[in-house]
């Protein structure tokens, strides 16, 4: 068993009026995948947006209960919250890169946070682009402009920009549901590598993908997490009703 | 009749329209420019107006005209990119932007005379600045920024959301995400925006009769010191510029040649509008090739 990396204590979340998410409790254990499954609108991706507070800029969003990285509350006032952005990096649904070169699309964050040596900034592109298998791909035109690659290969180089700040943990909201087989293929095997170095949170909607990759699964509901634990015993034994439903396809 | 024919008579009627629209500015632009042209020669760019005898330039109303919308743009830009970062960035929706936008929405309706003889009790008299580039340029930004302001706004909100959360989830604050990332991205709007205003200014007379001032003194062009009367660079000296000339000429002019001196300056104003409107959009494609291709 690993050491937990982050912690979820009574997490509630409002949308104006409406409660998005309700009482929320949740161990992520470190060097792990922990996925997050469940039907459309069942909160999940609102969730891992707690993780790194992007849900701050949300007009009317409103958020109560505590989340934990190393032992230290994110919603203090006190907490730098791009410090947190930082060390909890993320991936979207949809790749985004920056209309720039893949050099600079990696590049981005390190020169931002202050690296100008030009030496330094080619090693760390190397190597978050060997780290995200994209490298040997795209090392013989650095120069062209990510918006010029495809889909799969805008999204690993998504996944080096993140890398390349040296996160500790990444939060993946749906990867692979914009990608292609081949490339989901690639995105999962990456997954299961980078686990080794980083602590992982990922959405999807493919529960095969679930099993596939996770360590731990969270089955969503509604706003609530109706179970959660070891991946194995969620996709074999799963304790509630619901979740086996789900999971043997009955809804969702 | 049957939809489908329905269909096709709508289509032949809309052609129409839009062909409409092409032949009312394909005849004006060759009209002005038949009858404008042909006055072009080297002393109607390079010689001052002449009040009483034939054969007077253009060249201080055309060096006004220019030097006017330098300083305008240089006044207006920072103000209107300020106003669209904080609408299209940070305001939050509540009473107070909708008010903030209604506000822009009534300045940039309202006439520009009225404008202009604001400008003249505000800038020219109560400020002091008389007849002035700088108060022309004060008047011809209020007439400028509601626009400005509108078309940079629109262009830093075509930047989808998903490049500013990916600048965020980076660790990037709020104002290194819009200043690293949106503004950038945004830039070939902001400049097809700034340029197409520019147009705008330059055909722009109503507001400057009564700031800007309708005598163009002489200008010395070897003497750069801006403090002094004759110097092209002093903002505090009235200023015609060329769309003022076009007025002042037809409507009291007394030279014998008002006519063809008109011809010739409408001719000049509309090539310059056309030129930056070709200019525009030229750069706005340059820019935009350059930062999504390969």
């Amino acid at each position: 068993m690993n050491q937990t990396k982050m912690t979820i204590r009574d997490l509630n979340l409002w949308y104006g009026d409406f409660q998005a998410l309700h009482g929320m409790d949740l161990e992520i254990p470190e060097n792990e995948v922990t996925a997050f499954i469940g039907p459309s609108g069942c909160g999940k991706s609102t969730f891992i947006k707690t993780l790194n507070r992007m849900n701050d800029l949300v007009q009317g969003c409103r958020i109560e209960g505590n989340v934990q990285l190393d032992g230290e509350n994110i919603y203090s006032h006190r907490y730098d919250v791009n410090n947190l952005r930082k060390r909890v990096g993320m991936v979207f649904q949809q790749p985004n890169p920056f209309p720039k070169s893949i050099y600079d699309n990696i590049a981005y964050g390190p020169r931002t946070h202050g690296i100008r040596d030009k030496q330094q900034l080619d090693q760390i592109v190397e190597e978050s682009l060997k780290k995200a298998a994209i490298w040997d791909e795209v090392k013989d035109h650095l120069d062209r402009n990510a918006l010029s690659i495809s889909g799969g290969q805008q999204q690993r180089i998504c996944i080096a920009r993140a890398l390349a700040i040296q996160p500790e943990v990444l939060l993946m909201d749906e990867p692979t549901s914009a990608l292609d087989p081949i490339s989901t293929a690639k995105i999962e095997e990456l997954v299961t590598q980078l686990k080794e170095d980083y602590t992982i949170v990922m959405v999807t909607h493919n529960m095969q993908q679930a099993s596939r990759v996770s360590d731990k699964t969270a089955f969503f509901l509604n706003g609530y997490i109706v179970e959660h634990g070891d991946t194995r015993k969620i996709f074999t034994n799963p304790e509630h009703e619901q979740t086996e439903n789900y999971i043997s396809g009955r809804f969702g | 009749m049957n939809p489908k024919k329905v269909d096709k008579a709508a289509i032949a009627v809309l052609y129409v329209l839009a062909a409409l629209i092409v032949l009312i500015l394909a005849s004006l632009l060759a009209f002005i420019l038949i009858r404008g042209i042909p006055q072009f020669s080297w002393e109607f760019f390079t010689q001052p107006a002449k009040t009483f005898e034939e054969g007077g330039g253009i060249i201080i109303q055309l060096f006004n005209s220019f030097y006017m919308l330098l300083i305008t743009l240089l006044i207006s830009t920072p103000v209107a990119l300020g106003a669209a970062i904080y609408l299209s960035e940070y305001a939050p929706q509540n009473a107070l932007t909708d008010f903030i936008r209604t506000a822009i929405e009534v300045l940039s309706s309202l006439p520009s005379i009225v404008v202009g003889l604001f400008g003249y009790l505000i800038f020219v008299i109560q400020w002091g600045f008389g007849f002035s580039i700088l108060s022309g340029s004060l008047a011809l930004m209020i007439f400028n920024l509601p626009l400005l302001t509108r078309t940079i706004e629109d262009a830093l909100r075509a930047i989808p959301g998903a490049q500013r959360e990916a600048g965020l989830a980076l660790g990037l604050s709020r104002w290194e995400t819009v200043t690293r990332i949106v503004l950038p991205a945004a830039m070939p709007g902001i400049l097809t925006g700034v340029i197409l205003s520019a147009g705008r200014i330059f055909g722009e007379a109503a507001a400057l009769i009564y700031t800007a001032g309708q005598s163009a003194p002489a200008l010395d062009f070897t003497n750069w010191n801006p403090r002094s009367i004759s110097s092209p660079l002093n903002i505090m000296r009235p200023a015609e510029t060329l769309a003022v000339h076009i007025w002042k000429v037809n409507s009291e002019g007394i030279m014998p040649d008002g006519a063809e001196i008109s011809a010739g300056a409408s001719a000049i104003l509309i090539l310059a509008v056309l030129l930056f409107n070709l200019l525009a959009r030229y750069l706005g494609r340059k820019l935009q090739q350059k930062l999504t291709s390969a």
